[in-house]
C-alpha cells in the first residue's frame, strides 16, 4: 500500500537493512547447501509488503511503480538475496494481474510454456510437458505459465501439480526441470494485451540487468575494501597504480550499468518508444559489466578470493550465472544493432535522442 | 555508502529541450545541405570555422548559459548539453569557439572581474572571441602543478616567461588562459599559482604550430618571452590559480565530446552496414554494442551535467565519464576497422567512411590524452573509492 509514494531513498534504507537482518552471507550459503533458498528473507519481505511492488492493489500487490521494485531488486542483488524476488515481482505477478488474476501471496516461480501440450477439460486446463531451467521451481509455492497454444492463456499451477528435478546454476540457485503429467491449472485467463513470449524475455531480462547492478556494486566494494585493508610491501595495494587501474576501471563499467539499468526501468515504465531497446542496452552493458568486474574483482583480492571461504563469491558467480539468463550480451547487442540498422546512418541520432518526454 | 562518488542519478532535460534540439538540427542540415561545411570526426579540435561560429552566436547558441545582461541567454546547462550534443554528432566545425564556449565563459563569469566579464562575455556569446588554454609544458604534462612558466612582478601587471606546449588553436585564437608560478615554488606545491588572460598579438608571444599524424596543425608550442600582462587581465585572485584550474575540469572532461568525437564513424558504419542486404547477426551486434554502450554514456554525462548545474562539484564522475568516454571512441575505431572492412583512406570523399576512419584513427591517440591521461584520471577515481571507504 502507497508504496508509489515511498521515497526511493527510504525504500532502499529500509530494504538495505532488511537484509542486512535477514541476509548476512552465512545465510546465503546455507541457502545454498540446503533448500537452495532462504525463507527467512521472503517472510520480512512478505511482512514489509515488499514482495508486489510492482502489482495493482486491486490484484494483491503494493501499486508502486517499477523504479520501486528495481530499487529493491538492486538492494536484493547486493546481498545475494536468494529469494525469487524478480520471479514474482516483474514476471509471476505482472502475468497474473495482467490477466486480470489475483497474485496469490508467497514466492512464484514464471516461465514462457514453449512446447506444452494443452488439453481443456471442463473450464479448466490440463498441462503436460516438460520445462527446463527453470529458476525458483522447486521452492515456489506456485509457478506462473504463459502459453500460446492453443490459445494464448496465462495458468497458474500449485506447487503439488508438478515434479521438480532440482538443477542449479554456477551460484547454486535453483535452475530446475519441471515435468506436469496432466497438471491441472488452479486458474487460467486469457493474458494482458502486453503480455507475450518476448515481453516476458524483456522483463526477465530487466529484472537480471538490476540485479547484477547490485551484485557489480557489491564485487567491487568488496575489492576496494580488500586493497585498502591488504598489506604487501609495506603498503596497502590500493596505493599501487596498477591495482587503482583495476580498481577504477571496475568503478566505470559498475556505473555504467547501473545506469542503463535505471534508464530501461524509467523508459519501460514510461512506456517510452525506446524502452525496449533501453532495457537491450541494459543487459548487454550488464553482461558485459559481468565480465569484468568479476575478472578484475578475483584479481584484486589474489587467491583467497577464489575460495570457498571467501564472501566475494556470492557477487562474481551470480553475475557469471545471471549474465547467461533472458538473454547474454550478444543477443541483446543484436537486438539494439538491429534497430540502429532500420534507422540508418541518418536516423540513428534522432532515434537515440527520441525520448525526450521524459522531461522532468 | 563507500560508492557514493561513482553513482549517477537520472536525470531529465528540461522541456525546452525537445524544441530546441529541433531548431538546432534544422539549422545544421540546412547549413549542410548549402555546403557551408562537409561533417567530420573529431572537429572540436580540427574544424575551425569563425563565420560558423559566428552563425551560432547570431542564433544565441553560444554563452547560452551566460546571464544575458553579459550578453549570453541565461538559459539552462541543461539546454545548452543539447545545442553541444547536437553539434557534435552533426561533426560540425565547432573548434573556434569550444573553449571560450565550454570553459573560459564559464571560468571568467565566476572568477573574472566586471571589466573581464563585460568585455569578453558579450564577445563570446556572439561567437567572435576566441580562446586556447596554456596549462601544459614541455616538462609538465600531468603533473601540472609543475609549471614552471613564470609570472614577474613589474610596474602595472606581470611578465610572463616561459613555454607552454600542447596548446590546441592558438595560431587562430586571440586570446590564451595561462597558468603560471607567481611565487617561487615552496612547500605546497598548489600554492603560489595564478592564471592569467593573455593577448596572444602582443609583444613577445610566438606561436609555433605542431603537425599532428594527419600533417595538419591543431596543436601549438607558444613561447612567452618577457610578455607583458597588465592586472586587469589577472584572472581571479593572485595564488589561486590551482584552485580555479581544477575547478574548470569537471567541465572539461564530462561534456559529450568525451564520447562524440567519432560519433559520425559509427553512423557511417551503420549506414554501410545498412546498405547491405544482409549485414548479418554479428555485425548487427557489435554495431548494437557500440550503440548500447553510446546510450549509457550519454545518460552518464547528462548525469554529471545536471550536478554541475545544480552547483555540485562531481569531479569523479567525470573522470569516470571521460575514461569510458574516450575508451568507447578509440573502440568505435576498432570495430569500424574489423566490420566495415574498409581500408582508411586520408584522401577519400570527405563524407566516405575510409576518409572519416582515416581521420578518426590518426587522431584516436589523442583521445584518451586530451584533457587529463585516463591513467591520471583513473587514480582520481581509485583515491575516491578509497576515501569513501567506511
Amino acid at each position: 500500500m502507497g508504496h508509489g509514494a515511498m521515497a526511493d531513498d527510504l525504500l532502499v534504507a529500509t530494504a538495505e537493512e532488511l537484509f542486512a537482518d535477514t541476509c548476512p552471507p552465512e545465510a546465503v550459503d546455507q541457502a545454498a547447501a540446503g533448500d537452495g533458498w532462504a525463507p527467512q528473507v521472503w517472510q520480512a519481505l512478505e511482512q514489509a509488503g515488499m514482495t508486489l511492488l510492482p502489482v495493482p492493489e486491486a490484484r494483491g500487490g503494493a501499486g508502486a511503480g517499477l523504479v520501486e521494485a528495481a530499487a529493491l531488486l538492486r538492494a536484493a542483488g547486493r546481498h545475494a538475496a536468494p529469494v525469487p524476488l524478480a520471479e514474482t515481482a516483474l514476471l509471476a505477478g505482472w502475468l497474473l494481474a495482467g490477466a486480470g488474476l489475483d497474485v496469490p501471496s508467497g514466492p512464484l516461480a514464471a516461465a514462457v510454456g514453449e512446447g506444452l501440450t494443452l488439453r481443456r477439460v471442463g473450464d479448466g486446463w490440463r498441462v503436460s510437458g516438460r520445462l527446463s531451467r527453470v529458476p525458483w521451481a522447486r521452492v515456489a509455492e506456485r509457478l506462473v505459465v504463459l502459453v500460446d497454444v492453443p490459445e494464448p492463456l496465462v495458468l497458474l499451477l500449485d506447487r503439488s501439480a508438478y515434479d521438480v528435478q532440482p538443477g542449479r546454476n554456477v551460484a547454486s540457485e535453483p535452475r530446475d526441470e519441471v515435468t506436469f503429467d496432466g497438471a491441472v491449472a488452479a486458474a487460467a485467463a486469457a493474458p494482458g494485451p502486453d503480455a507475450t513470449a518476448d515481453a516476458f524475455l524483456l522483463r526477465g531480462a530487466l529484472g537480471r540487468a538490476v540485479l547484477m547492478s547490485g551484485a557489480a556494486e557489491r564485487a567491487l566494494d568488496l575489492s576496494v575494501g580488500y586493497a585498502e585493508q591488504r598489506v604487501q610491501f609495506g603498503r596497502p595495494i590500493a596505493r599501487f597504480q596498477a591495482v587503482q587501474q583495476h580498481l577504477a576501471e571496475m568503478a566505470g563499467v559498475v556505473a555504467a550499468s547501473s545506469i542503463a539499468a535505471d534508464a530501461a526501468v524509467r523508459d519501460l515504465q514510461a512506456g517510452a518508444p525506446l524502452a525496449r531497446v533501453r532495457v537491450a542496452a541494459a543487459k548487454e552493458q550488464a553482461g558485459r559489466t559481468a565480465g569484468v568486474v568479476a575478472r578484475l574483482a578475483h584479481q584484486v583480492h589474489g587467491a583467497i578470493g577464489f575460495t570457498r571461504e571467501h564472501v566475494l563469491r556470492q557477487a562474481t558467480t551470480r553475475l557469471w550465472a545471471w549474465r547467461d539468463e533472458y538473454g547474454n550480451e550478444q543477443h541483446w547487442a543484436r537486438v539494439v544493432g538491429e534497430q540502429a540498422l532500420r534507422a540508418g546512418a541518418d536516423g540513428l541520432w534522432p532515434q537515440l535522442t527520441s525520448d525526450e518526454e521524459r522531461h522532468g | 555508502m563507500s560508492l557514493r562518488d561513482v553513482r549517477f542519478p537520472l536525470a531529465a532535460l528540461p522541456p525546452e529541450a525537445t524544441s530546441l534540439r529541433g531548431e538546432v538540427r534544422a539549422f545544421l542540415q540546412d547549413e549542410v545541405a548549402a555546403g557551408r561545411w562537409v561533417p567530420g570526426v573529431d572537429t572540436w579540435l580540427s574544424g575551425w570555422d569563425a563565420a560558423f561560429s559566428r552563425r551560432l552566436g547570431e542564433r544565441g547558441w553560444l554563452g547560452m548559459t551566460i546571464p544575458t545582461e553579459y550578453g549570453g541567454q541565461g538559459r539552462s546547462a541543461l539546454e545548452r548539453y543539447v545545442v553541444v550534443e547536437e553539434l557534435l554528432a552533426a561533426g560540425a566545425p565547432v573548434a573556434a569557439h569550444w573553449i571560450a564556449d565550454r570553459q573560459t565563459g564559464p571560468s571568467l563569469l565566476k572568477h573574472g572581474s566586471e571589466e573581464q566579464r563585460q568585455f569578453f562575455l558579450p564577445r563570446i556569446a556572439r561567437g567572435e572571441c576566441y580562446f586556447a588554454i596554456g596549462m601544459s609544458e614541455p616538462d609538465s604534462g600531468s603533473d601540472l602543478a609543475s609549471v614552471r612558466t613564470r609570472a614577474d612582478r613589474v610596474e602595472g601587471g606581470w611578465r610572463l616567461t616561459g613555454t607552454k606546449v600542447w596548446t590546441s588553436g592558438a595560431h587562430e585564437a586571440q586570446w590564451f588562459f595561462v597558468l603560471a608560478r607567481s611565487e617561487p615554488l615552496g612547500e605546497d606545491r598548489h600554492a603560489g599559482l595564478s592564471q592569467f588572460v593573455v593577448d596572444l598579438h602582443a609583444a613577445g608571444v610566438t606561436v609555433r604550430p605542431i603537425q599532428l599524424l594527419t600533417g595538419a596543425a591543431h596543436f601549438n608550442e607558444v613561447v612567452l618571452d618577457g610578455v607583458f600582462v597588465p592586472d586587469e587581465r589577472v584572472l581571479g585572485a593572485v595564488g589561486a590559480g590551482w584552485r580555479q584550474v581544477t575547478a574548470e575540469l569537471a567541465f572539461e572532461r564530462s561534456g559529450p565530446e568525451r564520447f562524440l568525437s567519432t560519433y559520425l564513424l559509427l553512423a557511417s558504419l551503420v549506414g554501410h552496414l545498412a546498405r547491405q542486404a544482409d549485414a548479418g547477426a554479428v555485425a548487427a551486434a557489435q554495431v548494437g554494442a557500440l550503440v548500447a554502450r553510446l546510450m549509457t554514456l550519454r545518460e552518464m554525462s547528462l548525469s554529471v551535467a545536471a550536478a554541475l548545474a545544480a552547483g555540485q562539484a562531481p569531479a569523479t564522475q567525470a573522470a569516470l565519464v571521460k575514461d569510458v568516454g574516450t575508451r568507447f571512441e578509440q573502440e568505435i575505431i576498432e570495430a569500424a576497422h574489423l566490420v566495415a572492412a574498409v581500408e582508411p583512406d586520408p584522401d577519400a570523399a570527405p563524407d566516405s567512411l575510409a576518409r572519416r576512419l582515416a581521420h578518426a584513427t590518426l587522431h584516436s591517440p589523442g583521445f584518451t590524452l586530451r584533457g587529463g591521461t585516463n591513467e591520471i584520471l583513473r587514480g582520481i577515481v581509485a583515491r575516491a573509492l578509497s576515501a569513501g571507504e567506511r
